[in-house]
């Protein structure tokens, strides 16, 4: 049975970028439809180097060819760019001896995770002990990166409420670093045991950071996916844990088992039971079924507040483009923004924040020039 | 393939309206949605030349030029460009429509094309052979590219240069030409016949047009030329017209710092870069009369001429 509210035009562009080796054959206005979307999702790095690995990038339609070439070189720079990102770090943050963990993107590029192949990135994440945050800002001030011009108002939401500096990015690099001390902002209903996250995460053969063990990150890919207000890159986002959760399946002892209790430990269980839940609806990902339905129990979702979540998430799961978007669509990404925020801060502490943000957007009027 | 000239003006509209006009420029294919009458206006005489496709199969870029829906539109009108539904930046005063256009193809160019070298520069041919004019705003490299395009030299491109790794052949766009205040007069006096879109006031960079390339120009825009000369124009006033040549190495640098996805290319990106200055004669040139301009670029293209019949 197909899903509810899941997208009649997205459901194709999901199953080419599943098995993009079937594009092959495919017409210049299927391409003209699936490169926009692949574009706006933010996956067209993935399937430009599936064309290259799968050997099917010469037998594409030459106009089509030039874009996954493009897209091919984009992401070879971005794959290299991290790494060279990650040396500067390490000669700002070395003499510190805390342990520095990298997040997302960076994290599965630097530990050869399959879930970097092909993925294009945003800044470099990193959490560090919330004990340590001054030392790590200062440091990075010393080599170059700085948060820049910030109204005392931002300054003082980003201190006092989230969990994580305002960005950073480096006066000559332009590169931007988010330094975390925790996953979720301070503000969130649910606390999250960040020391424990750091104390298990393992080491990156010949470098000095860490990353979050399997099953930890698996679950902070979750938080991330379900705690975003926008779902910008929610496809690329369950891309990445369909990456994560098959991998770790073939490689680590006992993972799905200990995936649910560490959940658990860390009182994450339902942002795991809804991963679990579209990566498999989405993408075939291969959960064990008695797994998908036992991290639903340990969640506590039941048969009806999965349905309110089904409506929700299906729909707004679909790439974000103007040929997928719809009322229904909008609507289910207006109640996840809602959502998301109520999830991070309190309502009186919501309703204020957003309030404010409204009232400087109707009146900002700064215009930023194309190049 | 038709024009603009084979529709009514009621057709194309309709067209731009349902976001059916495919636009082709150079190798490129560019699909337009506005319902706004002066971008529709603007497009119909700045690309009187350029041929397009009814709702094209596959396009390269599916652009859209629209007022943003909210509060602002009664208070101060503004307008925004989309690229596949996104909006990449922020929008601009409303009378800027038409430019906003033009920078938001500049923008998904460099952002994605990375299939050329693309640098900041603006290009010309002759005998089949490129000069390549990269310069910083205010070098007045529009108002010469603009001076030799109506004399002889078939425009490439304005204000982005493609260059293909591989051959090294250079790509033409034919779009389009970008001038600024006092250029405007100056290139409208220089040659009264040229075609016009409408005038922006008050942008970040003043008053801002653009003039509709040569015919020949946009027919020949799928051939190619090779890249022969490298020369960095400057506007000096009352200044006599000087060309001197460069040396190799610290031109590398300064014509990497004017290639948009030079980082991007990596190791071809540095390739790309060494062959193309090591094939070209460099040069920089300093000027205050178009016509001395054009004297020089003559003499430039004649004595390769003689030299390569010697």
């Amino acid at each position: 049975m197909k899903p509810y509210g899941y997208s009649a035009l997205t459901e194709p562009f999901v199953a080419r970028m599943r098995a993009s080796s079937q594009m092959e054959g495919a017409s210049l206005s299927v391409w003209d439809h699936t490169l926009r979307l692949a574009r706006s999702s933010n996956l067209i790095g993935r399937l430009a180097t599936d064309a290259q690995d799968q050997g099917w990038l010469d037998s594409v339609p030459p106009q089509v060819r030039q874009h996954l070439v493009a897209a091919a070189r984009l992401v070879a720079h971005q794959q290299q760019a991290i790494e060279w990102e990650c040396r500067h770090l390490e000669v700002a943050l070395k003499h510190l001896t805390i342990p520095v963990v990298l997040l997302k993107g960076a994290a599965y590029s630097m530990s050869k995770r399959h879930a970097a192949h092909g993925r294009l990135f945003g800044d470099i994440d990193l959490l560090v002990p919330r004990e340590s945050l001054n030392a790590v800002e200062a440091a990075l001030m010393l080599h170059g990166w700085s948060v820049g011009a910030i109204d005392p108002y931002d300054q003082r939401y980003y201190r006092q409420w989230m969990h994580e500096l305002p960005p950073m990015s480096h006066i000559k690099r332009g590169t931007v670093v988010d330094v975390h001390h925790n996953i979720l902002p301070l503000s969130a209903r649910v606390v999250v045991d960040a020391p424990a996250l750091i104390a298990n995460a393992v080491p990156v053969q010949g470098t000095m950071f860490r990353v979050l063990a399997p099953p930890d990150m698996v679950i902070h890919s979750a938080v991330h996916l379900f705690h975003e207000g926008q779902l910008r890159n929610g496809l690329r986002d369950l891309f990445d844990l369909d990456a994560l959760l098959s991998e770790f399946a073939e490689t680590e002892a006992q993972f799905w088992p200990g995936l649910i209790l560490r959940a658990q430990e860390l009182r994450l269980s339902w942002p795991l039971a809804l991963a679990m839940r579209y990566a498999c609806e989405v993408l075939g990902t291969p959960v064990p079924p008695e797994i998908a339905a036992a991290a639903l129990r340990s969640a506590g979702i039941g048969r009806a507040s999965l349905a309110g979540f089904d409506a929700m998430y299906l729909r707004a799961l679909t790439p974000d483009h103007a040929s997928t978007r719809s009322l229904a669509v909008d609507l289910a990404r207006a109640s996840l923004f809602v959502r998301s925020h109520a999830l991070r801060m309190p309502l009186r502490l919501l309703s204020y924040h957003l309030g404010r943000k409204l009232l400087l957007r109707l009146f900002k009027h700064t215009s930023r020039s194309a190049p | 393939m038709q024009t603009v000239d084979s529709v009514s003006q009621d057709l194309w509209r309709a067209l731009l309206n349902r976001g059916e006009l495919g636009i082709h420029t150079g190798p490129l294919l560019a699909r337009v949605r506005t319902s706004l009458p002066d971008v529709a206006q603007y497009l119909s005489v700045v690309y009187r030349h350029h041929p397009f496709t009814i709702d094209p199969e596959f396009s390269d870029f599916h652009i859209e030029v629209r007022t943003p829906k909210n509060l602002r539109r009664w208070l101060r009108p503004q307008v925004e460009f989309l690229i596949d539904g996104d909006s990449p930046f922020e929008p601009l005063p409303r009378d800027q429509a038409p430019a906003l256009l033009e920078w938001g193809l500049n923008w998904s160019i460099a952002a994605s094309c990375h299939q050329w070298l693309t640098i900041h520069a603006a290009s010309l041919e002759r005998n089949g052979l490129a000069v390549i004019l990269p310069a910083p705003p205010g070098s007045g490299k529009s108002t010469l590219c603009a001076a030799l395009a109506v004399r002889g030299w078939r425009l490439l491109s304005d204000e982005l240069t493609l260059i293909d790794p591989e051959s090294l052949s250079a790509h033409a766009l034919a779009r389009p030409i970008n001038l600024k205040n006092a250029s405007i007069d100056l290139i409208k006096r220089f040659e009264p016949s040229a075609a016009w879109g409408p005038m922006a006031f008050d942008t970040i960079k003043g008053r801002v047009t653009h003039m509709c390339p040569p015919k020949s120009s946009v027919q020949q825009m799928r051939d190619t030329a090779a890249p022969r000369w490298i020369v960095f124009p400057t506007y000096k006033p009352g200044a006599e017209p000087l060309l001197t040549p460069r040396s190799k190495l610290p031109t590398f640098t300064h014509f990497a710092e004017n290639a948009f996805n030079y980082s991007i290319l990596g190791e071809l990106g540095f390739d790309t870069v060494g062959r193309l200055i090591d094939r070209c004669d460099c040069y920089d040139f300093v000027y205050s009369r178009l016509e001395d301009a054009l004297e020089v670029f003559q003499w430039l293209a004649e004595t390769l001429s003689e030299s390569a019949e010697g």
